[in-house]
């Protein structure tokens, strides 16, 4: 087994988990980022291109109104002290990354800061984290945090896929970054990101917030991973038999793609692209350009098939529940950044897309960073007395035998990828909830495993807890506000003006907040 | 999905074994040109070909389905390295400088353009 000591262990290293790595070893801290992947391409930035939430500081009343626009778009569930704060940190921080982005300028020669190309910014992270002396661990997967006797989180153990050996940390304070969940729904980049933390936080005592704005999805050429929606800002919609669909670029743009393709196939052309936007998408998107090359489709010229990807908690919104200003996970020495958070302290109700989220990454993981190593400076080494708190998948309940993950994983996948998630009505969820509550209680009582067949069963059990979250808050939310839609109960209700908290793992439980955050409408 | 790897252009230097995130890739015991050990873990993402110095890689845009595309269909196709070119990352990289910049302008003519507040 590797066994190491450190004051930060950072848990993910996509976006967040590389800034909190960079925030704590700034702040002084031995650090280790261990990576499920490899820290550079894995998770969702890598292969996107993040646009930051980008507004300047002069005249001040820009900011003021971008804050009052996301809180009334946000159903007023976002916090103006957090966006103030999101908004400045990501000012300030990224044109700090030169030296290893190389950021371009625009025709007017003014250099760019805003939106950075994902393989690019994830490779100028793991430079900038590498150059700080953090310790990567590529390719180990974290499978459960460890906990002290005073019941603080004090490391965490995982499987080293490429060495074939267990490894532990031990570390007074760790930072989880482990990303979004988007329940296996082929979202570009998201192969990762099936909510391990949320499951790890989870067994420690975490809870969770806004797990029932779950309902984003995004275009793709049928069949493939290429979720990139930009170039159809411009697109043009038809059915099977080249009727055309009024799908009008909007905000009702995918609700009205996914009624069309719970008919049948939709097909789409990007015919109304101009030319000069054309002829940079090369280099605007690379991966869109090569897609659509590979497949031989013109987009141009060619109608081609479309589906919609889920995008989970990805670009939905909910996560672990936010404790304080340094994303404090609300248990001792636990600390969470970036997509495993919830960003309704910035988005509200609404999808932050990569806007919000890039800046949020940056930002959280910056601030718990920085905190993570002040509370190790403070609580010094870990005590001798630890217990590894792991439990569907490393210590079921019950006997072990064989149990059917592979239909777990599609009915997870069914479930949020469907149309009944997007628009959602109660009895639905119900039954959804409950096939959703046998296949975890299957798996939390008999699936066990060795080495790394661990890995893909924590996985599995990981999001089968965020999608028990996630519908049984979509059932407790009964109105319709931001991007949760309830079919059955179509209006907002100013009583559920408020965060809806859940968790548990045996039984699942939701509660409204009270609403001291609330601003009246 | 990954679909092959050019063994005659690999020089199994385990860039891709390192770089990709999904774990896909192993070199053999006995060395030479890397290998697709777990193809149903490829999550699509291209990446691969961006971390392979030689440009030995070719991932095809299905998700879904492996096609069995060859070696030599995929030294014909002219797509190995193309990622690589587009990104800038490969031969020539000032005629392919990184543009990602106009996204945001892009999204404001398409919303002006349909008479719609951006969502």
């Amino acid at each position: 087994m590797l066994s190491l000591q450190a004051d930060v262990l950072v848990i993910g290293g996509g976006l967040a988990g590389a800034w909190a790595a960079v925030g704590a070893a700034r702040a002084g801290a031995r650090v280790v980022l261990a990576e499920k992947g490899y820290c550079g391409t894995s998770g969702v930035t890598a292969t996107a291109g993040p646009g930051h939430w980008w507004v300047p500081p002069d005249p001040p009343e820009l900011r003021a109104r971008a804050i009052a626009d996301r809180m009334a778009r946000g159903g007023f569930l976002g916090e103006p002290d957090w966006m103030a704060r999101i908004l400045d940190l990501t000012w300030r921080t990224l044109p700090t990354l030169a030296g290893f982005y190389d950021f371009p300028k625009d025709d007017a020669g003014i250099t760019q800061y805003r939106a950075l190309r994902g393989p690019e910014y994830m490779r100028a992270m793991r430079r900038l984290v590498t150059s700080l002396g953090v310790r990567i661990l590529d390719h180990s997967p974290a499978l459960e945090l460890v906990v002290a006797d005073d019941g603080a989180v004090c490391g965490a153990r995982g499987f080293a896929r490429q060495a074939h050996e267990d490894w532990q940390v031990a570390a007074p304070a760790v930072v989880l970054a482990t990303g979004g969940c988007a329940f296996a729904s082929r979202l570009l980049g998201s192969g990762n990101n099936t909510g391990d933390g949320l499951l790890m936080a989870a067994e420690v005592g975490a809870a969770f917030s806004g797990m029932e704005f779950t309902n984003a999805y995004c275009i793709a050429p049928a069949g493939t991973t290429m979720t990139r929606s930009m170039a159809y800002s411009f697109a043009r919609y038809f059915d099977a038999d080249g009727r055309p669909l009024d799908i009008p670029p909007g905000p009702d743009t995918t609700r009205r793609l996914a009624e069309a393709l719970a008919r049948g196939p939709v097909l789409c052309s990007l015919e109304a692209l101009p030319e000069d936007i054309r002829a940079h998408l090369p280099t605007i998107q690379p991966n869109v350009t090569v897609a659509f090359e590979r497949a031989g489709i013109d987009p141009f010229t060619t109608r081609f098939p479309v589906t919609l990807r889920g995008e989970g908690t990805v670009r939905g919104i909910g996560g672990v529940r936010v404790h304080g200003p340094a994303c404090e996970a609300g248990v001792p020495g636990l600390y969470v950044a970036g997509d495993v958070a919830t960003r309704e302290l910035i988005t509200g109700a609404i999808s932050g897309g990569g806007a919000q989220n890039s800046a949020w990454a940056l930002s959280s993981g910056l601030l718990a960073g920085q905190a993570a190593a002040i509370h190790a400076a403070r609580h010094g080494q870990v005590a001798r007395a630890a217990r590894p708190t792991g439990q569907a998948g490393l210590r079921p309940s019950g006997a072990v035998r064989p149990v059917d993950l592979a239909g777990a994983r599609a009915l997870v996948a069914a479930e949020m990828e469907d149309i009944r998630n997007m628009v959602r009505r109660g009895p639905v969820l119900e039954r959804s909830l409950a096939e959703l509550d046998t296949a975890w209680h299957d798996v939390a009582s008999h699936a066990g495993g060795e080495g790394g067949a661990r890995v893909r069963t924590r996985e599995i059990a990981a999001m089968l807890a965020a999608a028990r979250w996630s519908k049984a808050s979509a059932l407790a939310r009964r109105e319709t506000r931001g991007m949760h839609w309830r079919a059955d109960a179509p209006a907002a209700d100013a009583a559920m003006q408020a965060r809806l908290t859940s968790g548990g793992l045996g039984s699942v439980w939701t509660r409204f907040e009270t609403a001291a955050h609330a601003v009246a409408a | 999905m990954i679909e092959v790897v050019v063994t005659d252009l690999c020089t199994g230097c385990g860039a891709c074994v390192q770089a990709c995130p999904s774990n896909v890739f192993a070199m053999p015991d006995a060395g030479g040109a890397a290998v697709i050990a777990r193809q149903d873990d490829c999550q699509t993402c291209f990446l691969c070909e961006l971390h392979c110095p030689v440009d030995a890689l070719y991932v095809a845009p299905d998700c879904d389905t492996v096609l069995g595309v060859t070696e030599a269909e995929a030294r014909a196709s002219g797509h190995l390295g193309r990622f690589k070119l587009l990104s800038g990352w490969g031969a020539n990289p000032e005629q392919y400088p990184d543009a990602h910049w106009r996204m945001a302008s892009v999204f404001e003519r398409a919303f002006a353009m349909a008479g719609v507040k951006r969502p």
